[in-house]
């Protein structure tokens, strides 16, 4: 029986937004019920979420427990060779069918009491149905075929696996749409990706302030250093920014311009970024061209919360899962190829410094969002404001924008069903009178 | 000297090092051409390679420490080692492999201790004399989650 019912959307919490998208409500990383709202609407509403690598399935039997939002999910490759999912919360009383994140199994057997899944999330026995010596089991009319956990809609794209609840969503090549397909199969089309690590980062912030992080090309070459000090990601390269019509997906990538001068932008802002700052060992920075273009920096993001990254050679995968209204879990797989030579992998090694929770560029994004989650409280009638390159969520060509941040916003307010509201009360920022008491 | 006596009075040094500085000499306690590598359990046991800190030379702890000097932005902290005693695996001359288990408090900022990570630093030491350094230091954290960001070595 085909248990994909979809999901029917929990309303939207009471709140109205500001039409232009320059404006974001601080309350919308701080409020329990437009957190749990996100939960029915956003992870499992009618929307792709990455699951896992089809690499960590290598085998029939294999399997991988992941997360949908926060709802556990089951990865499985069966015996036919095709990959399932399914919750992983047994249909008795909702025990986790499997514990592993990672493994190997036949078939999977909940320990509360032994209920049985195959591979499909099939339910194919129950302990004790028939009862014992003809007393108890379960009544005439239980069917097996009737319980079982949800089991979700899948799509494989260049080995990158998505799932839904949800039936009412177009298949995944359109919800990606062509620029973001191109883009993904830029970096893993016909190559054979291999785990070199997994790590995990817990991060004090609401999720959606890690998304706004990732789309947001304006603060990479000020917040970190590492970037611009050894030309890695400089806004004054050539590059662009793509933001897709939901405005949920995005790409920001850089090339080497080999025919650029030196220009004295960055100089002239008097920011930190310049710097005599050098390296010990330069051989972290000693690359290769990733696939045989100039392209040396490629951030992708997939609403609501995936990110393909190749930074140089240093190429990983990111799924943001929210845990709370300032928790977020940020799961991180490195990645190697198959045809990678011995010295290519050693520079994926040394590159992998960039990245991560110990990352010269990704500490800073693990550390920003709480420095937000803290700044925030007690403002949450207040807005941030996101100007920098207009007010509209479009491809561009210039980086010094926030288009894509512009664009996510788009989309959630979308997915949310918070209607734009051109009364949305914005309040006065007074100027406060001093008062000094002295004593006469 | 014993050896166990050696790789613990090093690995006392080190553990101050970093806690209470100059984290300038941390690199001191390796060889040249040394490995260090922050990883977790999971990724132990399969063999994945890659780490959170991936170095292959001295050079590259340098850069660790001069990065987080001078190029990295964080909020401050301070981190607290409590070492176990080194598990002597194998002895070859003075080449000795150890294992050994610690956590690492942290207080960041003006907030509370913290208990940041556990685990164990599996060692190759090059023995001479009284002096131990670290030809390899694999820090195998027992969890895979690490809190916010990992800015000082373990």
């Amino acid at each position: 029986m085909d248990r994909l019912t979809g999901t029917t959307a929990g309303r939207a919490p009471d709140r109205s937004w500001p039409r232009s998208l320059t404006r974001v409500p601080y309350w919308v990383f701080q409020d329990e019920a437009v957190y749990r709202a996100e939960q029915d609407r956003i992870f499992h509403g009618p929307h792709w979420s990455y699951l896992c690598l089809e690499a960590e399935l290598a085998e029939p039997g294999d399997f991988c427990a992941t997360f949908i939002g926060e709802q556990p999910v089951l990865v499985t490759r069966d015996v036919d060779g095709e990959v399932y999912a399914f919750e992983n919360r047994c249909a008795h009383r909702g025990a986790l069918i499997a514990m592993a994140d990672h493994g190997k199994a036949r078939d999977f057997t909940c320990v509360y009491h032994a209920w049985t899944y195959n591979l499909q999330g099939d339910l194919t026995a129950v302990a004790f149905a028939e009862g014992v010596g003809g007393k108890g089991g379960m009544p005439p009319s239980f069917c097996l075929s009737d319980h079982g956990p949800r089991k979700l809609r899948i799509a494989v794209v260049h080995g990158l696996v998505f799932g839904t609840l949800s039936n009412d969503l177009p298949d995944i090549e359109e919800y990606l749409g062509e620029e973001i397909l191109d883009r993904i199969d830029r970096v893993l089309g016909g190559r054979k990706p291999v785990v070199l690590g997994r790590f995990a980062q817990r991060l004090p912030n609401n999720w959606k302030l890690y998304a706004e992080n990732v789309r947001d090309s304006y603060h990479a070459s000020i917040l970190h250093l590492f970037f611009t000090t050894f030309g890695i990601n400089r806004l004054s390269q050539r590059g662009a920014i793509i933001v897709d019509e939901s405005g949920g997906h995005h790409v920001s990538y850089s090339a080497i311009d080999r025919s650029a001068t030196e220009t004295t932008e960055y100089r002239d802002q008097n920011i930190r970024s310049e710097s005599e700052y050098r390296l010990a060992d330069p051989s972290l920075l000693q690359g290769f061209s990733e696939v045989g273009d100039d392209v040396t920096l490629q951030i992708l993001s997939v609403y609501p919360g995936f990110v393909l990254q190749q930074i140089q050679n240093s190429v990983a995968v990111r799924q943001i899962l929210p845990r709370g209204t300032d928790d977020t879990l940020l799961n991180w797989t490195y990645l190697g190829f198959e045809s990678d030579t011995e010295e290519q992998r050693l520079v994926r090694m040394k590159q992998s410094n960039l990245v991560g929770p110990a990352g010269y560029v990704s500490m800073e994004d693990g550390g920003i969002g709480g420095f937000v989650q803290r700044g925030i409280a007690g403002a949450s009638d207040e807005y941030a404001t996101l100007q920098m390159g207009g007010d509209t969520a479009e491809s561009s060509e210039s980086r010094v924008t926030e288009a894509s941040v512009r664009g996510f916003w788009l989309a959630y307010r979308q997915s949310m069903g918070f209607v734009p509201d051109d009364d949305a009360p914005l309040p006065e920022i007074g100027k406060h009178e001093r008062t000094r008491v002295v004593r006469a | 000297m014993d050896n166990q006596v050696a790789i613990a009075r090093a690995q006392a040094h080190y553990a101050r090092c970093i806690d209470d500085g100059p984290l300038e000499d941390w690199p001191t306690f390796f060889t040249e051409d040394c490995h260090y590598r922050v990883t977790t359990a999971d990724n132990y046991a399969r063999g994945l390679p890659a780490g959170l800190i991936w170095a292959d030379t001295r050079g590259m702890l340098t850069d660790r420490v001069s990065a987080l000097k001078e190029a990295n932005i964080y909020e401050p902290h301070v981190y607290r080692h409590m070492l176990g005693q080194p598990a002597i695996l194998t002895e070859s001359g003075g080449d000795v492999e150890s294992e050994t288990p610690f956590f690492v408090l942290r207080v960041t900022g003006g907030g509370p201790t913290d208990l940041f990570a556990s685990g164990r630093y599996v060692d190759r030491y090059r023995v001479e004399g009284d002096q131990a350094l670290l030809r390899e230091r694999v820090v195998v954290c027992d969890s895979k989650e690490i809190d916010t960001l990992l800015a000082l070595p373990l």
